[in-house]
């Protein structure tokens, strides 16, 4: 376990705001961008479904859920890397 | 924390799973019972009321067990929820009345702008987890404005966030406590100002005696009535139209089914409009315009930041043992709120077809209009006010444009437009009733902890004993409660239209403060208090000349978006003042930092 020194803390929260800025950037695609552009993505059908549609009721809620439970996969890496991922 | 408690309480926490386990099998038995009641002749009122004292029972029962005398117990459930049930109590808290009875009703009419609703609500938890969640509880604290009270220092900032907290968890709490009413009032025939009492004192149940670990418990049971009401009548209209038992991934043809079905019937306005009814006029999904886009984005926005400012959902994060599982919780919580959420578009859509398709026995568009008015459902909610069929061209036929509906209904008389026997539409109550009673609990929580903790013992009293604090929180809670349904009883507005203000107002006042105190160490007191005054007052101020008619909306921001408004200001204000006044001391740039850390005691001590 590295020494919980201003540099490790410094280190951790590098990492957790990079982490974090992934996450928000995937955020907007999945939240705002493609509901936006559902229009001319429902020129396009998937399962079925007109593909703009698709995304406002269910995928982008699935790859909410994705993001939620992948950063938080990630964020416990970077927490036991630095030793303050105690439970 | 006293070593009684230690002592007693694992023994319970231990078998959380057998518990709600059995529970849920107690549950599906009485289902069946009911059905076989039902069967035998037991009346579709027997069937409702049978639904409504047994779910309010079991909440009872929780509530007794879970009283409790100590603060850390009262505020934050000892801090020891498990992320999964904290997960499945988030689930129930946040989906309230609006979710499990408006929403689909709010996609059935309105179509694609009204799907920002759905994304909203679930893509802001990307935002709980990622900004919020995990700090505030290595924070430490019991609500949400002691949070803003410790990292900006000083009462004034407090006071500000116990205000903003008010308006926004008290417009939306008594939007719950009509649902509440609603639902009592047509299962049990009661007026609806008796409903409205009789709700209000289920949730007192709930929440008075055991406080935040109370009201844990019972949203933990409530969550498992209302995720098996909302699907079940959704699997089996999807069954019965050919579907599959899982509609979600196959809808889709429905989708096109009924964009021709609205090209041949045609989407026009009614001839002799009826107040607080609905006809069909919006198509299923049409975005294509730019404004069409801006609507449903906007209002997506403004749900997404509301969702994570709004306190009752963020304090329910204050429950968990460590950050860890603060975070885990919030992965648990969307999972469980995904599974009412893509349903609702798949109700929205099945109900439609069931109405609108002359290929199914039910449908009732394009049929003689003395057979439809015929039909027990639309005498029975026609009764209530709450549908009309008037054949306004003298065609005799029903035309699209002469069904009437209030859009609330869809998900309560779906049971019964698609056939589908009473014990279904006494599930469904009971459904609805819990997701209503489930978030006016925490709501009522959420407020009456604020004006407890942050304004009484924070700025009033700080040297009131624990058994004072709690008297007080209890004493606050009643009157909260009896306020939030003497409004209720009013009716100002309908379910939907109400809980998005309360996002609007909650983003617009708290969601810059809160995430630039965790994020920018350079916010200060002045700057927060400039975010919040400016986010809350010009937010109100837009609300208030817009839905008043004073002044058009700006470029379609109207009085469910004007979140927008208030944050644009709140974020200005914040970052200007902060920038032109001093940075904060060295302790409060240290706190912050130590904030940032998982592990480690929190900022602020258990009974603070």
């Amino acid at each position: 376990m590295p020494a919980d020194t201003k540099a490790s803390r410094q280190m951790h929260w590098v990492k957790t705001r990079n982490l974090t800025y992934i996450i928000l950037a995937l955020w907007v695609l999945f939240g705002i961008i493609l509901p936006w552009f559902a229009g001319s993505l429902n020129a396009y059908t998937f399962m079925g479904f007109p593909l703009g549609y698709y995304f406002c009721v269910q995928g982008s809620l699935i790859a909410f859920v994705a993001l939620i439970w992948i950063q938080n996969w990630r964020q416990d890496a970077i927490d036991d890397e630095f030793g303050v991922g105690e439970e | 924390m006293s070593t009684e408690s230690m002592s007693k309480r694992p023994a319970f926490l231990d078998n959380l799973g057998k518990v709600y386990f059995l529970y849920t099998l107690g549950f599906l038995a009485f289902f069946a019972i009911m059905a076989v009641f039902e069967r035998l002749g037991g009346s579709a009122q027997a069937i409702g009321i049978g639904f409504l004292l047994f779910t309010i029972g079991i909440y009872a029962v929780i509530g007794w067990l879970s009283r409790t005398a100590e603060v850390d117990a009262y505020y934050v459930a000892g801090r020891e929820v498990p992320a999964l049930y904290n997960g499945m109590a988030t689930a129930a808290d946040w989906m309230s009345g609006a979710s499990f009875v408006a929403l689909a009703g709010g996609v059935y009419f309105g179509g694609y702008p009204y799907l920002g609703y759905i994304v909203g609500w679930t893509g802001g938890y990307v935002l709980v987890n990622s900004l919020m969640a995990p700090y505030l509880r290595k924070f430490g604290c019991y609500t949400v404005p002691d949070f803003i009270g410790t990292r900006y220092g000083g009462n004034t900032a407090r006071l500000m966030a116990v205000i903003i907290l008010v308006a926004a968890s008290f417009t939306y709490v008594t939007a719950q406590i009509n649902a509440t009413g609603t639902i009592a009032a047509q299962t049990l025939g009661v007026p609806f100002e008796v409903g409205v009492w009789l709700g209000l004192l289920g949730i007192f149940i709930c929440s008075m005696l055991g406080g935040m670990r109370g009201v844990t418990w019972t949203q933990v049971a409530q969550y498992i009535v209302l995720i098996i009401a909302y699907l079940v009548p959704i699997i089996w209209m999807s069954n019965k139209q050919g579907f599959g038992i899982i509609p979600h991934f196959s809808y889709g043809e429905g989708v096109f089914r009924i964009a021709e079905l609205q090209a041949q019937y045609g989407l026009n306005p009614p001839a002799q409009p009826i107040a607080g009814l609905s006809v069909l006029t919006t198509p299923q999904n049409t975005p294509g315009d730019v404004m069409n886009s801006w609507k449903m984005v906007s209002l997506a926005i403004c749900m997404m930041a509301g969702t994570a400012s709004l306190p009752h959902i963020l304090m329910r994060y204050f429950t968990t043992p460590s950050v860890r599982s603060a975070r885990r919780s919030v992965g648990w919580s969307l999972l469980f709120i995904f599974l009412l959420y893509f349903s609702a578009p798949a109700l929205a859509t099945l109900t439609k077809l069931q109405l609108l398709d002359p290929n199914l026995a039910t449908s009732i568009i394009g049929k003689p209009f003395a057979d439809v008015a015929n039909l027990e459902w639309i005498k029975h909610w026609a009764s209530v006010g709450m549908l009309a069929v008037q054949d306004q061209n003298a065609d005799g036929i029903l035309q699209l444009n002469e069904f009437f509906m209030r859009p609330d209904i869809v998900v309560l008389a779906t049971p019964e437009i698609a056939g589908l026997p009473f014990v279904i539409s006494g599930l469904v109550a009971a459904g609805g009733l819990a997701a209503a009673m489930s978030t006016a609990d925490g709501l009522l929580l959420a407020i009456a902890n604020a004006l407890s903790h942050d304004l009484y013992y924070k700025i009033i009293d700080p040297s009131a004993s624990t058994k004072r604090r709690l008297t007080v929180a209890r004493i606050l809670l009643l009157f909260i409660g009896a306020a939030g349904a003497l409004v209720a009883s009013l009716k100002l507005t309908g379910i939907l239209g109400a809980v998005a203000w309360a996002f609007d107002f909650a983003c617009s006042g708290l969601f810059f403060p809160l995430v630039l105190g965790i994020w920018w160490k350079r916010a200060n007191t002045a700057g927060a208090i400039a975010g919040m005054v400016g986010g809350f007052v010009s937010g109100s101020l837009y609300l208030y000349l817009v839905f008043n008619k004073i002044m058009d909306p700006w470029w379609g921001i109207d009085d469910i978006r004007f979140g927008i408004i208030g944050m644009a200001v709140s974020v200005v204000a914040m970052v200007v003042v902060s920038l032109m006044t001093k940075e904060p001391s060295k302790e409060v740039q240290a706190m912050v930092d130590e904030v940032r850390v998982p592990s480690g005691k929190t900022i602020l001590s258990s009974g603070h």
